[in-house]
């Protein structure tokens, strides 16, 4: 007596067990799998279960899925499974999609109070760790100078290339551009009152006080300061920080100070170089499009900005060097060990350089009208 | 009944400009077999596998998968018949973004279209053949090697496919985990009737199931000995080849030390 079918199966049964006769192909990419088939066979509430095979055809995981559901039914409900007629194969992967392993639980979710706690001590190590690195800096530094620190030369000339001479072209194209777009900007406002000429005072003053130190070190930020990140990040996914620390060789000399150093070191010099590009980009668009001429815009430079100014600037890069090249080694030396803990440095270190900048920036800016500079 | 042969390398030639990584390389894999590429650090396995999984076109050659010509196909074609293979990474290369789960489920949403009910199901008695039955809510992250490697497992067999390839499947794995994992491609071959492709060095994996093999030379970029790995180890005339199967040095050993 037929009891029931549906795609690729029909159970017989007599009331003591039941026949569930499989035909043709059981393809899962094909024909999907058929909802509750296994619960429509336990529904027949047939003491055993056995199988009929002959007209099998091709089969896969929908296969396997229909007979381990039943399987697994049959076994809750105290029904015999009787897989004799199955062939070898699907009985073999029967066996082998059985209930498996347990797998260790997710920790549990920490209550709000602990999260709160946990948040404060990991800043507080953090601020430690950080006012040790800039201690450890300048000591090192010292050292350094005096010639009594393992550092290499070599790693420092490198660095300096790399933080200097390298970062030129973008330095150029950057400040020339904010000195040109300073210009247009002051000769809109300027040249309603007919004083185009102040157009020069205008972006000498910008570009060297504020300007140009701002805009080298944003760049520095993403440019070297991600650089030292993803560097460091990838030297300790590699253990390469590892194998230093157990030579006994020490990581802060070697990895740190060159970086720190090259990066104090050309910061001011970029910034410089960026003064005399921001000038030079308003000079451009100055004589170009407005009633000045080259002389009278040189002169009111001269007039307009004074030594003061530059060491401001010169002040300003020199810690934004300091800052960008310690928070990207920072970062760096305290990545994770995975591939994507290297891309999450780099942002990081990026992101916060150019906040810690934008912040010590305006820290100036307050120091120097409190000096009246 | 189509050819006993499911995968036919002819004359397979890999290069970059000028520099030569692969020269005349020619093998057969019957269906249903578990067949090893062999051979030394940077002798071209890996290269063998990317040309054949549709990867790295080859320089010169044919491959045909189940007889038809796989790099003369079209790019849709290829694909096409891409769905047959399943392909277990050296590192599992899971999506860590994605429940070990939703590894499993991704190639059925995108390549088929069963409904979310069927994927669920088919997703669970995949990762229950792997052994990892009830982790399919756990992250990539939180797994053990072991587990990593069986979870690709369950993701290369998603779409049921006729060539499982394995690049180092047992690497970075202690031997019990590594013999777990042997038995379960063994298991998968004997229950479905994959045919297997493995890149492997490691031996004792070779031996215990491979059915047939290559060995290619680092030296002359080409496949310089073929057939079981035991068969290799016991009768093999190559010199390097009797070496490298029972892990000595080579008699002409040039290299004072690795």
């Amino acid at each position: 007596m037929d009891i029931s079918q549906g795609r690729g199966w029909a159970a017989k049964g007599d009331g003591s067990h039941t026949v569930i006769t499989l035909f043709g192909d059981w393809i899962a990419r094909r024909d999907g799998i058929e909802e509750g088939a296994a619960g429509r066979v336990l529904a027949t509430g047939a003491p055993a279960l056995a199988f009929e095979a002959g007209g099998l055809g091709r089969w896969d995981c929908a296969l396997i899925a229909f007979l381990s559901t039943l399987r697994d039914g049959a076994r809750q409900g105290n029904v015999a499974f009787d897989e004799a007629g199955l062939p070898m194969s699907a009985r073999r992967l029967l066996a082998l999609a059985s209930p498996a392993v347990p797998v260790p639980a997710p920790p549990p979710e920490m209550p709000f109070v602990s999260r709160i706690g946990r948040w404060g001590v990991s800043l507080y190590a953090e601020t430690l760790e950080a006012a040790a690195l800039v201690g450890g800096t300048g000591l090192r530094g010292i050292a350094a100078l005096r010639g009594r620190s393992p550092m290499r030369g070599q790693d420092l000339l490198d660095c300096m290339r790399e933080a200097g001479a390298a970062a030129l072209p973008i330095v150029t194209v950057v400040n020339l551009l904010v000195g040109g777009i300073l210009a247009f900007v002051g000769a809109v406002q300027l040249r309603r009152f007919g004083a185009d000429v102040y157009v020069a005072s205008m972006v000498g003053v910008a570009v060297v006080r504020e300007m140009a130190a701002l805009m080298t070190a944003i760049i520095m930020a993403g440019r070297t300061g991600g650089a030292y990140a993803a560097h460091l990040a990838t030297m300790q996914g590699n253990e390469e920080i590892d194998a230093l620390r157990a030579f006994g060789i020490p990581v802060f000399d070697v990895l740190v100070l060159p970086r720190v150093l090259a990066l104090t070191a050309m910061l001011p010099i970029l910034y410089l170089y960026g003064c005399a590009m921001g000038v030079f980009g308003g000079f451009v668009v100055a004589v170009a499009t407005l009633d000045v001429s080259a002389v009278s815009y040189v002169a009111e430079i001269r007039l307009a900005v004074s030594g003061n100014q530059f060491v401001l600037g010169l002040l300003k890069s020199l810690t934004f060097g300091a800052l960008i090249a310690l928070v990207g080694c920072r970062v760096g030396l305290a990545a994770g060990r995975s591939a994507a803990a290297i891309g999450r440095a780099a942002t990081h270190a990026v992101v916060a350089g150019i906040v810690g900048v934008i912040v010590l920036d305006a820290v100036f800016a307050i120091c120097a009208r409190a000096l009246g500079v | 009944m189509p050819s006993r042969w499911k995968l036919q390398v002819e004359g397979l030639a890999v290069g970059f400009g000028d520099v030569v990584v692969l020269r005349d390389v020619s093998f057969r894999i019957a269906a249903g077999s578990i067949f090893a590429v062999m051979g030394g650090s940077g002798c071209g396995k890996s290269t063998v596998l990317k040309a054949m999984i549709g990867l790295l076109r080859p320089s010169a050659g044919v491959i045909h998968v189940g007889g038809e010509d796989y790099w003369a196909a079209d790019d849709a074609r290829r694909a096409e018949i891409g769905r047959g293979f399943g392909i277990l990474f050296q590192n599992g290369a899971l999506w860590n973004s994605m429940s070990v789960a939703d590894n499993v489920a991704l190639p059925l949403r995108m390549l088929t279209r069963l409904d979310e009910a069927a994927i669920a199901a088919l997703v669970r008695v995949k990762l229950s053949l792997v052994g990892l039955g009830g982790a399919g809510g756990t992250m990539p992250a939180e797994l053990s090697g072991g587990m990593r490697k069986r979870a690709a497992l369950a993701r290369a067999l998603a779409l049921d496919p006729d060539i499982l390839f394995f690049d180092e499947p047992t690497s970075g794995l202690d031997p019990v985990t590594a013999k777990r994992l042997d038995d379960l491609i063994l298991e998968l071959r004997d229950g479905f009737g994959t045919t297997v492709v493995m890149v492997s060095h490691d031996l004792p994996s070779l031996f215990g199931i491979c059915d047939d093999g290559i060995f290619l030379d680092a030296g002359s970029r080409t496949a310089i000995a073929s057939g079981a790995p035991a068969m290799l180890r016991d009768q093999c005339q190559q010199p390097f080849v009797r070496a490298f199967m029972t892990r000595e040095r080579p008699p002409d050993d040039g290299e004072a030390s690795p």
